[in-house]
């Protein structure tokens, strides 16, 4: 895997929104901007890496604290400022690769900064703001739970510098005793555990995935139909239940996520049993 | 409290953290009120495991019970931690997932319904990885649904502790319940001590790990609302309270301000006594009061 550099985070919320800074009082690490997208005002909201960050296991583009509570209340402003009015989208560039993994964050309970970005999203979500998440780089583990996964769709490139996953390759390889190579073999063979995000996209969770030639030097072209399949995603996202049951109801989950479906059949039906 | 009843009480007690998933739900309900829903028996099991040469489990490590606490209706959904570590695999996601989302469909109908979620668990199974990551998704989003109707009430007992994506999951709780043996945190120190080195974190530092992820020291930081022995009739106590009283006026992951106001005030340059925390984030005092 190539050196995580966060480019590609930042050359897209700069396309859509002109610029690439944090709001003021807020750490470098987080970019949040409004601007037009379709017929509405778009809050965009993308974490990049700051080597300057004031926690010290946060400084390479991992979502840490400050990151976590900076997203939490740049996406509860909206839900406040909307409150009686039209409830615009809230788009999540989402290029990271990891949650903080320190000391510090621990004992600060990192886990509580995660759940409060998580909430604010998933509120937003339930308070009827479309939530859409562009996935343009790496959507790992925690990282992706606390910014992007509440989102009532996701977009993400076909693209080789794409991934989503529970845990990067070095990691589960180490976790399950594996080398690095025998684990890609069989993640190739089970699609859950999948590092190919056309293997991803088989599970639908994912709303669409989209092409881009190169996705760290977008065309203009390329710009206006990520653009349009974004506005594209908030109208049907405005048009469905604001809960995630569309991921189960895909076509992709009724021929990958048959165990959950049977579930869930199994439960309803019993729940009501005296 | 004299000294000899409370010794009686010692003798007397049982342990929780001792029982499984199983009867650790059915203790928490009130007296011939459980029943337990997609049982055993009805063998919906992991279909990705046996691929992988591991043996999978009826239930596959999660038990969803329902019945009453307190009188009230109520799901207790327990996560089994001798199975997988307790981990998220795609049916155990969903069982949570579906009770969870039942609960709120009853509320929506006007009956009332809690629910509690037993977490020992490492998180994601990593031999279901992306539908292990998309369930604990979904179990954030529904509880966050859920609690706006009934207290969602997260139990972490031991001895494997809450942690990974479902540490998310807890702290969106309406109340969360710890014992002095459980631990909650996102990352455990092993993959901290990978991540970044023995000096970030060492992994064999016992009494360090304790001293951040321990229930004592999540309850005497404003994490945790409740901290209870290991005794079944005392967490039992403990989680018909929190039922009974509702839904809090704020959760803890909506408290945006003042939580990103107390990591904002910390010195960054250098490591914390744990214990510091104590007086820099003063504790709820009695169980969610102020909330």
């Amino acid at each position: 895997m190539s050196e995580y550099t966060g480019v590609r985070g930042t050359v897209w919320f700069r396309a859509f929104t002109g610029h690439a800074s944090p709001m003021p009082g807020d750490p470098k690490s987080v970019l949040t901007a409004d601007a037009p997208l379709g017929n509405d005002h778009a809050r965009f909201l993308c974490v990049v890496p700051d080597s300057h960050a004031r926690f010290p296991c946060a400084r390479h583009g991992e979502v840490g604290l400050e990151e976590a509570y900076t997203l939490a209340t740049r996406v509860r402003e909206v839900i406040e400022h909307d409150k009686n009015a039209v409830k615009r989208p809230i788009v999540a560039i989402v290029d990271v690769k990891s949650q903080a993994y320190g000391r510090r964050e621990e004992t600060a309970a990192i886990f509580l900064a995660a759940a409060a970005a998580a909430d604010a999203y998933g509120s937003a979500r339930l308070a009827g703001h479309p939530v859409v998440s562009l996935v343009v780089g790496q959507a790992l583990s925690g990282a992706f739970l606390t910014h992007g996964y509440q989102a009532n769709r996701i977009l993400a490139f076909d693209d080789e510098g794409v991934m989503i996953h529970a845990m990067h390759k070095e990691a589960a390889a180490r976790i399950t005793l594996r080398s690095v190579a025998e684990l890609e073999k069989l993640a190739r063979e089970i699609t859950p555990m999948s590092y190919n995000i056309r293997d991803y996209a088989k599970l639908g969770l994912l709303h669409k995935l989209l092409h881009v030639e190169n996705p760290e030097r977008p065309s203009q072209q390329e710009i206006r139909n990520v653009r349009a399949e974004l506005v594209a995603a908030i109208v049907d996202a405005r048009s469905s239940p604001v809960d995630l049951r569309n991921r189960l109801e895909s076509t992709g989950a009724r021929e990958m996520r048959k165990a959950s479906i049977l579930v869930r059949a199994k439960l309803e039906a019993q729940w009501l049993e005296k | 409290m004299s000294n000899q009843s409370s010794e009686i009480q010692f003798i007397n007690r049982q342990s929780f953290i001792e029982l499984g998933a199983r009867e650790r739900a059915i203790a928490l309900l009130d007296a011939g009120t459980a029943r337990e829903l997609v049982g055993p028996f009805d063998r919906v099991e992991s279909p990705w495991l046996q691929m992988q040469s591991v043996t999978p489990q009826a239930d596959d490590g999660c038990v969803v019970m329902k019945g009453k606490i307190g009188g009230k209706a109520a799901v207790v959904i327990a996560l089994e931690g001798a199975f997988q570590g307790g981990s998220m695999g795609e049916v155990s996601g969903e069982k949570m997932t579906a009770a969870l989302d039942l609960a709120c469909a009853d509320n929506e109908n006007g009956i009332e319904t809690s629910a509690v979620i037993l977490l020992e668990t490492g998180g994601v199974r990593l031999q279901e990885a992306n539908l292990g990551l998309a369930a604990i998704a979904e179990i954030m989003a529904s509880i966050l649904a859920l609690r706006k109707h009934a207290p969602v009430i997260c139990l972490t007992a031991g001895t494997v502790g809450c942690f990974g994506g479902m540490a998310l999951a807890a702290g969106l709780a309406s109340y969360v319940v710890m014992t002095r043996e459980a631990r909650l945190g996102m990352n455990g120190p092993e993959v901290i001590e990978q991540e970044n080195g023995v000096d970030e974190f060492d992994s064999s530092d016992r009494a360090l790990i304790w001293a951040i992820h321990g229930g004592e020291q999540r309850y005497a930081t404003d994490l945790a609302d409740a901290l209870v022995d290991d005794d079944t009739e005392q967490i039992a106590d403990a989680i018909r309270r929190f039922v009974a009283k509702g839904v809090p006026p704020v959760h803890r992951s909506s408290r945006v301000e003042l939580y990103r106001n107390r990591v904002e005030a910390l010195d960054t340059s250098r490591q914390w006594d744990p214990k510091e925390l104590r007086t820099l984030w003063t504790a709820n005092g009695s169980e969610g009061e102020q909330r």
